[in-house]
């Protein structure tokens, strides 16, 4: 087998080892224990009433604001990364270059920090 | 023919080999994590001037192998208007997301080898990968369970991991910047020389990196607490506010594979910052009496001791409102951690030190 799969290859195995402890764990109560649902114990948690419309209801749309800079900053990171391991090898050019990246980003930040996409009130 | 079917049994033995040691390691993370959650409530409870629990075999040792039987012999209830495959997958997703990490964390290293499961050389990138996508289990639990506590629970819970994973990152690039490898091994190794060595003494603590880079250490222990929704920032399952957040609906063993995740996820980061900043297995001082420890007993003093520090943050530190939360994570941990990877890269640069 080659080097790459054999990095990999336990990983699949760890994983499939995982999941079959989870799963025996997830089936186990419904082998074991009793099973006697009724509508009151199956309705969903609230104050004693049914729900007047469906949970999925409208969200604040800041939630959005968070995974959309979120994700321009987790791709920072990942771009990072390969960076921060050939440090070296790089030099000075590799240096400032991610310098001027991350000023660029940083430029970003402060535009959305004084936009007030941070505040929560 | 003999030849085939000789790699056969070479592949059939490795295979089985691997299964017997993920299964070890597994079992053995289970039953660690069983004590760990009692040393959790002991701890607990001895600052709150309690007992804790105390009935269930010597000094209450055996409670949380009781608490598992409890929980499979509950009634497993699903609620009418829940998606209930995706209901079922969730806790699922978050216990092997959250077991999966482990294959890449190394408990040791001597003359028998590296002591993991896959010694990846992006190591601490399929970390961070499996650890995010803990956050899909909470997702699909809050959405599939189609009630409002649970849907509230699964939105914070979201943005609040992944707001607090983008500063968890960052600490990460500083290490690496000390390190030059994505290896966890190459990791622990690289803090055998640090400043301590550099003016002469033996390897000793002060070459780990919680030393040169302190208030990265500080800032990913925080950052850590956030990301596995430990208290102070249970905002996920605040009892006086969304009841438990996103785990409501659930019951028996779904909800216990919930628990799980987390503690697994927590137990992680602690590890984490064992191999990140407190020099994984090596010895406090590399000296005779203190060198002779195996690493793995080094290794796991650390682990349990980042969990105390868990523990009692838990105890004694109380809870944030959802906006300090999030100014935490984008406004102070964000730009400090940004700015530490400038400096950490700057003063590697300047002084020639990168590795």
């Amino acid at each position: 087998m080659n080097e790459l799969l054999m990095g990999y290859l336990p990983l699949v195995v760890f994983i499939g080892v995982a999941l079959a402890i989870g799963a025996g764990l997830m089936v186990a109560p419904f082998l074991l224990a009793v099973n006697n649902p009724d509508p009151e114990k199956v309705s969903a948690y609230e104050c004693g009433f049914n729900a007047f419309d469906d949970a999925r209801m409208k969200f604040d749309v800041r939630f959005y604001l968070v995974s959309l800079l979120f994700i321009i900053f987790d791709l920072e990171i990942a771009f990072l990364f390969p960076w921060a391991v050939a440090f070296k090898e790089i030099g000075a050019f590799g240096f400032w270059s991610m310098m001027v990246f991350l000023g660029v980003l940083t430029i970003g930040f402060i535009y959305e920090w004084r936009k007030g996409a941070l505040e929560w009130d | 023919m003999s030849d085939w079917t000789a790699n056969i049994w070479e592949y059939a033995l490795w295979l089985a080999a691997t299964v017997g040691l993920s299964l070890a390691l597994l079992v053995g993370l289970l039953i660690i994590i069983a004590f760990l959650l009692l040393m959790d409530r002991k701890v607990w409870a001895a600052v709150q001037l309690r007992r804790g629990p105390n009935v269930v075999g010597p000094f209450g040792l055996l409670q949380s192998f009781a608490d598992l039987l409890k929980f499979v012999l509950k009634e497993p209830v699903i609620p009418a208007g829940a998606d209930k495959g995706v209901f079922l997958l969730a806790p699922l997703v978050t216990a092997v997301c959250a077991l999966a990490a482990w294959a890449v964390i190394p408990l040791d290293e001597n003359s028998w080898g590296r002591w993991v499961i896959s010694d990846l050389n992006v190591g601490i990138l399929y970390l961070l990968a499996i650890s995010s996508l803990g956050v899909y289990g909470v997702i699909m639990g809050g959405w599939a369970s189609n009630s409002k506590y649970p849907f509230m629970g699964a939105l914070r819970s979201a943005a609040q991991m992944v707001s607090y994973e983008v500063s968890i990152g960052l600490v990460i690039i500083t290490v690496l910047l000390c390190v030059g490898s994505l290896n966890m091994t190459a990791i622990v190794d690289a803090q055998r020389l640090g400043p301590g060595t550099m003016v002469g003494l033996p390897g000793s603590i002060f070459d780990w990196h919680w030393f040169a880079l302190f208030p990265m250490f500080v800032v990913f222990f925080i950052s850590a607490l956030a990301e596995t929704n430990r208290p102070p920032f249970d905002l996920v399952e605040a009892e006086s506010e969304l009841v438990a957040g996103f785990m409501v609906e659930y019951a028996s063993t779904p909800y216990l594979l919930f628990m799980l995740g987390e503690y697994v996820a927590i137990v992680t980061m602690c590890a984490l910052s064992a191999i990140l900043f407190l020099g994984g297995w090596l010895p406090p001082l590399d000296i005779w009496p203190l060198n002779a420890v195996p690493g793995i007993v080094w290794f796991l003093l650390k682990v349990v001791f980042m969990f105390f520090m868990f523990a009692m943050v838990k105890a004694m530190v109380p809870r944030y409102r959802y906006d300090q939360l999030m100014r935490l994570g984008w406004k102070v941990f964000l730009p400090l951690s940004l700015i530490a990877v400038v400096v950490v890269a700057g003063f590697l640069h300047a002084f020639d030190l990168a590795p």
